[in-house]
């Protein structure tokens, strides 16, 4: 498993679908917990009952079919798909709007879904999706990119409660992916994905939702400034550690 | 499963298979990286003998790709990797030194060395091209980075003996760096064919050059640009076509440089402004927030049902009318501060 994970992070990240059905097939047996440590771009379909786009992920898999956040029900249909208990569907619920909103302020488009589903261990698990796409074709209103794709992940188990407060353990990960091609420089790709962890022990007095929007919210804003590090500083730094620009070429290095 | 009977076939299907995963990881492996992938690939696949069958198939064209540079067993300069230079499989010719060696691909290093012999070189005529070219590409690299390889290899026309007859040379440039201390590897390609045309008395010269960069810590981000050019210049005598054909690839890739640094400002750029959204880059200038000019009220969940309610009563609740929810949102925190 060590071995798949550091592969995974050595592979074209546009190549990691590949990547994950070639492991799927050397470890069949390991298939669930490649599944649930890969993140994949995700993927978004139509739920024709509530005419709303969901997000396609693990956590709203059972079998071939996926559960739309608006109207509970599996698609394409299935009879027995798992849901989750009524308390927290109910919670399910209200996560979708607020976070609908909270993700049109800072993203101004994309789709976005949550699920949670019961733990092993008496607490819950949310996922919080965003997904945005901004190419020419997609919600890129500027057409700067020919392709630019944003996907966000965010994963929170929520502990038992104890004396009013609960534990929060937050995994998110930024998957980013830009692409521009023109004659007179080439192609241009810049993709990847960055992980980040977060643990709070919270009062639950402000409810569940407050506590974990706030704490992706914050996580959203680490990550926005790492993106501008990791992706357009340190591979630009190597850019020039390569090939030192001559005097004259604007090409220095970020401070720092 | 099958039945036994056909479990040999299936054995056999899966080796295979098993040996053609091997090779597309190890295809796959940044710059700098193969051996990294080798051993994780190695423990995967928990058989050697199909882990050895892979690895003996991926790695010469893993080395020929990346034009990995070898230092030879004399220490007078490394060798290169490249079909052009290719005399077969495992030998290498070194067209400064004059001499072929002998890699082992798999562990990437030289393993015996010799002179060239004379079939395998250019002929006096051309070689007076080529050492000149060689001259000023070295000089140019020394300019720019002492670390990049180089090399100038006669690929067409390797035995014309005088004026009359075209020949063509490649020219390569390879730089690779590695700081897994740093999670940061990157590498420098370029490849120029440069075709001495006698019946046109010209010189072209198509350039490809490719960059690559990898940071892997806390994640996975690769950097990925090519380009190709095209240029041409007047046939002169060896030391002139020499310098003009080095003016035109230094200029040519000092322009490929600013691009990609344009490339990274438009980026950013654009992933602060599209991708993400044109209200965060505003919230850039006011302390990161959003259109509201808040950080996200989510203890006033009270308000979304408020919202949703006057939603109805405007007969807009659908929410897939964002705007108009965000609007009557932004209405709503309005009163809450009044």
């Amino acid at each position: 498993m060590e071995a798949a994970m550091d592969l995974m992070r050595r592979m074209p990240p546009r190549e990691s679908e590949m990547a994950l059905s070639a492991l799927l097939t050397l470890l069949p047996e390991q298939s669930s917990d490649l599944l649930s440590q890969v993140d994949l771009p995700l993927q978004v379909i139509r739920d024709l009952d509530a005419s709303k786009e969901f997000i396609l992920c693990e956590y709203n898999r059972d079998a071939d079919s996926y559960r739309s956040p608006w109207s509970n029900k599996y698609h394409p249909p299935l009879e027995d798909g798992s849901l989750p208990s009524n308390e927290l569907r109910k919670l399910e619920v209200e996560a979708n709007d607020i976070f609908a909103i909270y993700r049109d302020q800072y993203y101004e488009g994309g789709v976005s879904s949550v699920y949670m589903w019961e733990d092993d261990n008496q607490g819950f698990v949310a996922c919080f999706l965003i997904k945005k796409d901004g190419s020419k074709t997609g919600h890129g209103r500027r057409g700067y990119l020919q392709e630019g794709a944003w996907d966000a992940i965010h994963v929170i188990e929520v502990g038992l409660e104890e004396e009013g407060t609960a534990h929060y353990c937050l995994t998110s990960t930024v998957m980013l992916s830009m692409t521009t091609d023109n004659k007179q420089s080439g192609t241009f790709n810049l993709s990847g994905s960055i992980r980040r962890q977060m643990i709070l022990d919270l009062p639950i007095a402000d409810g569940h939702l407050c506590n974990m929007g706030k704490m992706i919210e914050e996580m959203e804003g680490k990550l926005r400034n790492s993106l501008d590090q990791v992706y357009f500083g340190k591979t630009r730094e190597m850019v020039c550690t390569l090939r030192p620009p001559a005097e004259g070429v604007q090409l220095g290095l970020p401070p720092n | 499963m099958a039945d036994g009977g056909d479990e040999p076939d299936e054995a056999e299907l899966h080796e295979e298979q098993k040996k053609e995963i091997a090779k597309w990881f190890l295809a796959h492996a940044p710059a700098g990286e193969i051996q990294y992938v080798a051993k994780d690939v190695k423990s995967l696949l928990g058989d050697d003998r199909v882990y050895e069958m892979a690895a003996s198939e991926a790695f010469p064209v893993y080395n020929k790709a990346h034009l990995v540079a070898l230092e030879m067993l004399d220490r007078s300069g490394n060798v290169i990797i490249t079909k052009f230079g290719e005399i077969d499989e495992s030998n290498y010719l070194d067209p400064r030194t004059a001499q072929v060696a002998t890699v082992d691909h798999v562990q990437q290093v030289c393993s015996n060395l010799r002179p060239a012999t004379d079939e395998e070189l250019p002929s006096f005529y051309i070689e007076g091209f080529r050492t000149a070219l060689d001259a000023e590409l070295c000089k140019y690299v020394d300019d720019t980075y002492p670390k990049l390889t180089c090399a100038v290899y006669c690929t067409e026309g390797k035995d014309v003996e005088g004026p009359g007859a075209s020949f063509e040379f490649s020219v390569v440039i390879s730089t690779a760096r590695h700081s897994p201390q740093n999670f940061c590897n990157g590498s420098w390609r370029s490849i120029w064919k440069v075709e001495f045309k006698d019946d046109l008395q010209v010189v072209e010269l198509k350039g490809s050059l490719q960059v690559g960069a990898h940071y892997f810590e806390e994640g996975n981000v690769q950097l990925d640009s090519k380009n190709e050019c095209n240029d041409s210049t007047i046939f002169q005598s060896p030391e002139d076509s020499a310098i003009s054909i080095m003016n035109m690839i230094r200029q040519h890739e000092m322009e490929y440089l600013s691009s990609l640094e344009a490339s990274y400002l438009n980026l950013s750029d654009a992933t602060f402004k599209v991708v993400i959204a044109l209200p965060y880059c505003l919230c850039l200038i006011s302390q990161k927030l959003p259109i509201t000019r808040t950080l996200f009220p989510w203890q006033n969940t009270l308000q979304f049902s408020l919202t949703k309610d006057i939603s109805k009563e405007l007969g807009i609740g659908n929410h897939s009318s964002s705007f108009s929810s965000v609007f009557i949102y932004a209405k709503v925190v309005d009163m809450f501060e009044d």
